[in-house]
């Protein structure tokens, strides 16, 4: 069995998060040349609702394309943090939006390494749209964790963002980046 | 040549498999988790010279196809559960005048709309049984996206070959599931087509058995006059209260698909050369199967998955000879006990069969199955 990092982008629906999960995936299989499955969990209605999206990476073949420890946690909203903080395993890494999530169970906190970073108000402030809010959390992310290289995550980015957004997208990319030297540096 | 390599959406890959099959008519109506499908066949098919209509209904689609198909093209519909009852009828119709269809079940949860974006595994013995009365029943039942694109193609070549209804039965987890796939070329997969009439028009006749089980089939609209009624019908196709030949006709719709076993089935077996205990799963149970085989003989269990690829003809004989081979069985589905009873056939007792079944919108996990296996008791 080869190793797997698990990846668990969550929300709200209409965040972005199942694209960021597709361009996650796309990094690792199609630029980075490993395996990775990427699957979603939604509830019926088109915005708004519990939203998630998953990421699994590793350079063996991936029976189970569900999570069952996660190695990695992004949540954008105080709701999945409650709901999804347990699947982190110990040590893992918690990746939340420092203005959305205030609270964390204490239980949790102490056994994995949180990091709080202004992601929303970063993509609403910076880049002028709070639409990108999913592309600088997966800069973040990346440069945090290296999970995919930064070069395959830029490639996957332009690879599926619409025509004519390429600047906008690569910006936001560049600000998650950013964030994730800042955060390093502390 | 390098490969080509894409990550592909279940319900992609199925499209993809679709027109690389041949396929050149859609006709359906929108349900999730199946309705990527549609909305990418919409684009797609046009450009290969196919049609793709959205039909009022599911009734409506399954007819639809049924009638493209007669007059020549390789016809397809998707659907879920709800949808795929409304098929029901006409499913029949398909089996009776032997007409070649795929029918794709992106299964979800529960009976009636149930839960639209979660996975479940309820329809397995509607595919083989869903319409009324003795009739043939093929299904293919993919475990992944690149199986999702492979099986449809063998879908429809069984359909072509058998003249026959064949239903491609996945869930929301194949369906939705992102992975890494290799598109083979045009060409490296065979595709099949359906016999075509050897004789002239005064000749023929659409269910000639002079031919053997599977008549060859004319194109409605070529000149061949070809009466189609669901009634049990003569090798003219025109209704018949004979007993003989109803009787030999209804036993060759039968037969020729019973006796298409040798190519027509197909299973996974991982890990069981020496194993105790056997998991018995289909589609994406089968996936967490195979990684709780895994952890369970990291426990020193000696555990394996068999997985029917072709879920319909049930490969009977294969777990009939695996029960002798191994401790126990144990079939793990997302319902409440379906694929089990075949295994219990299967295996006539002896041999230990225990189920996991499991209906909370959510996969089994491999934690659960793996302390099924070594005997751990659930927390």
């Amino acid at each position: 069995m080869g190793r797997r990092t698990e990846v668990r982008l969550a929300g709200s629906g209409g965040q972005g998060l199942i694209l960021a999960g597709v361009i996650l995936a796309e990094a690792a299989t199609i630029y980075d040349e490993k395996n990775a499955v990427q699957s979603q969990s939604y509830g019926p209605e088109a915005r708004g609702g519990a939203s998630r999206a998953e990421v699994i990476i590793s350079d063996a073949d991936i029976e189970y394309p569900k999570a069952t420890e996660l190695d990695i946690l992004l949540c954008l909203t105080q709701e999945s943090c409650d709901r999804y903080v347990q699947d982190l395993k110990p040590g893992g890494l918690l990746l939340v939006d420092r203005d959305e999530v205030n609270e964390i169970k204490a239980a949790r906190e102490a056994e994995v390494k949180v990091v709080k970073i202004p992601i929303i108000s970063t993509a609403k402030e910076k880049i002028g749209k709070a639409l990108v809010a999913n592309i600088v959390a997966l800069g973040a992310l990346v440069q945090i964790t290296r999970v995919v290289t930064k070069d395959a995550l830029k490639n996957a980015v332009l690879g599926r963002v619409p025509k004519g957004t390429e600047d906008l997208n690569l910006n936001a990319l560049e600000s998650g980046f950013e964030l994730g030297r800042e955060y390093k540096k502390t | 040549m390098a490969k080509t390599v894409k990550l592909l959406q279940g319900n992609e890959a199925c499209a993809q498999g679709a027109v690389y099959a041949g396929c050149r008519f859609f006709a359906g109506y929108p349900i999730t988790p199946s309705s990527e499908i549609a909305e990418i066949l919409a684009a797609s098919l046009p450009r290969v010279g196919g049609r793709f209509i959205q039909m009022e209904d599911e009734l409506a689609s399954i007819a639809a196809i049924i009638g493209a198909s007669l007059a020549g093209k390789k016809s397809m519909t998707a659907t879920s559960g709800p949808g795929f009852s409304l098929m029901q009828e006409n499913i029949g119709f398909a089996c009776i005048t032997e007409i070649p269809v795929v029918i794709v079940n992106v299964m979800r949860g529960g009976p009636s709309t149930g839960m639209p974006t979660a996975p479940g595994q309820g329809d397995i013995m509607q595919a083989k049984w869903g319409t009324q009365g003795d009739h043939p029943a093929v299904t293919m039942a993919p475990d992944s996206v690149g199986e999702f694109f492979t099986e449809t193609i063998r879908a429809f070549n069984a359909a072509e070959k058998l003249r026959t209804p064949v239903i491609v039965l996945t869930d929301e987890i194949v369906a939705h599931t992102r992975e890494k796939v290799e598109i083979p070329e045009p060409g490296e997969i065979p595709v099949e087509d359906r016999i075509k009439p050897s004789v002239g028009p005064a000749d023929y006749k659409p269910y000639d058995t002079k031919f053997g089980d599977v008549p060859p089939m004319a194109n409605f609209g070529d000149g061949y006059r070809f009466h189609v009624t669901g009634l049990v019908h003569a090798e003219d196709g025109f209704p018949t209260n004979e007993p003989d030949i109803i009787e030999s006709q209804e036993r060759r719709i039968i037969r020729k698909v019973e006796e298409a076993v040798p190519w027509l089935s197909k299973n996974e077996e991982f890990m069981l050369g020496d194993a105790e205990v056997a998991l018995v799963a289909v589609g994406s149970t089968a996936r967490a199967a195979k990684m709780a085989a895994e952890e369970a003989r990291e426990k020193g269990v000696r555990a394996g998955v068999f997985r029917p690829v072709t879920l319909w003809p049930f490969p009977h004989e294969r777990l009939k000879e695996l029960a002798g081979s191994v401790k126990r069985i144990i079939v793990a589905e997302m319902n409440l006990g379906q694929i089990v009873g075949e295994v219990e056939r299967s295996v006539c007792g002896s041999v230990e069969v225990t189920c996991l079944n499991q209906v909370n919108g959510e996969s089994i996990s491999p934690r659960s199955l793996c302390s099924a296996m070594v005997g751990e008791v659930q927390p």
